[in-house]
């Protein structure tokens, strides 16, 4: 997938992430977290975002975060949707795994 | 395929974008969780919606609790791709909305198979209900309630059928009567269940009991609910008393005595016991059982 644009998704409600990421020159992934939870899970939520870009096939991207304690399944959610929208793309990758 | 039978006295819905709700929604006790893409979830919402509830079912484990999501219609943008993407993350029940026609949910149980095939899920794995918001729909219940071997039961979606004939909903719920009589006899003839509509005012426990107290003794089997403090109070009015259930146990020791006697006539008190009161009783101590008041043992000790 290929970013066109930026792309936001999620809300700053507890229990959720707000993430926003940005089409950046190279390939580099990198990740600027907030996280109500950072000293215990920041660098699992770090984690958990950069396995979902690389499932993605995304590079060049720089990703903001705002998290308020989401759980993994809801970072997943959220960046993966972030990432669609500003790719434009309706490749979802439903599966049953 | 899913359970298609099972215990379904409340459905509490779940709004799709709300991953706060989502997380320990099933430890309040509801029989069934409804997460929201339809009309809970905005138009520039519905992508994150679909992909937020996916990615919960296929990973938080709600135990022995029934998921149930309602999609957004066919005719719709996201239709197609609610299907899709819930089929895959192992939805039991698909809930269809403003369901009309039979057509309706031939054409949805179509697309069903459709991703089952493609995903390599046996065909027939996901459930479906139909939720009847109109009259067009009251007046086709029995072809809907008949038209897929998925359906596990029709609801009621009483906001949406209010507006629809013009009128507003009432304390006494008269606007909803013939809606609701018609569709648990749709229901009953069809061998599936009948849910109720929600109660929206969630400070009137009083109103809420009266709604299902009617509802039950109209022949519904569950109401859907939209927040956890009305789970209780239903379950209240569904349960079976002390009373039905001591009467219940009395009739089951009758059934068992003359099935060892090799009897065909079943008697209590020097009473013949009718079928209709034999069955009435099985479905009381099978109610008692899956509500966890009394125990499988203590029914096979009588």
């Amino acid at each position: 997938m290929k970013l066109v644009k930026n792309g936001t998704a999620g809300t700053m409600e507890s229990c959720d992430i707000l993430v926003q990421v940005e089409k950046t020159d190279g390939k580099k992934v990198s990740v600027e977290l907030d996280s109500s939870v950072m000293s215990l899970y920041g660098n699992k939520i770090r984690e958990v975002i950069l396995e979902t870009v690389k499932e993605c096939g995304v590079s060049g991207v720089k990703i903001v975060a705002v998290d308020k304690g989401a759980l993994d399944c809801t970072i997943r959610a959220r960046v993966k949707t972030a990432l669609l929208r500003a790719c434009e793309s309706t490749e979802y990758g439903w599966n049953v795994k | 395929m899913h359970e298609k039978q099972r215990l379904r006295r409340t459905m509490m819905f779940i709004p799709g974008n709300n991953p706060g709700m989502m997380r320990d929604a099933h430890i309040y006790g509801s029989d069934s969780l409804m997460f929201d893409l339809e009309d809970s979830v905005s138009m520039a919402e519905k992508d994150a919606a679909r992909m937020l509830v996916y990615n919960a079912l296929k990973t938080i484990d709600y135990g022995k609790t029934e998921l149930v999501v309602r999609i957004n219609p066919l005719d719709t943008p996201y239709g197609r791709a609610d299907i899709e993407a819930m089929v895959c993350a192992g939805a039991h029940v698909l809930r269809m909305p403003k369901t009309e026609t039979a057509n309706d949910i031939i054409e949805c149980e179509k697309v069903i198979a459709e991703m089952e095939k493609k995903h390599g899920i046996p065909v027939g794995t996901t459930l479906m209900m139909a939720a009847i918001e109109g009259a067009l729909g009251v007046i086709n219940a029995y072809a809907i309630a008949t038209s897929s071997k998925r359906l596990i039961g029709i609801a009621l979606g009483a906001e949406d059928f209010c507006a629809n004939m013009k009128c507003q909903r009432t304390l006494s719920g008269a606007e909803l009567q013939l809606a609701r009589q018609t569709i648990v006899l749709a229901a009953r003839a069809a061998g599936i269940d009948a849910l109720d509509t929600v109660y929206s005012d969630v400070n009137n426990e009083e109103q809420l009991l009266y709604e299902a107290r009617l509802i039950k003794d109209l022949g519904f089997d569950g109401k859907s609910v939209i927040n956890p403090r009305q789970i209780a109070p239903v379950h209240s009015v569904f349960n079976p008393t002390e009373k039905d259930i001591t009467k219940a146990k009395k009739i089951v020791a009758a059934i068992k005595e003359a099935n060892a006697k090799g009897s065909g006539v079943i008697s209590l008190n020097g009473k013949m016991v009718d079928k209709p009161v034999v069955l009435r009783a099985q479905r009381v101590i099978e109610l008692a059982i899956v509500s966890g008041i009394i125990t499988k043992e203590e029914v096979d000790a009588l």
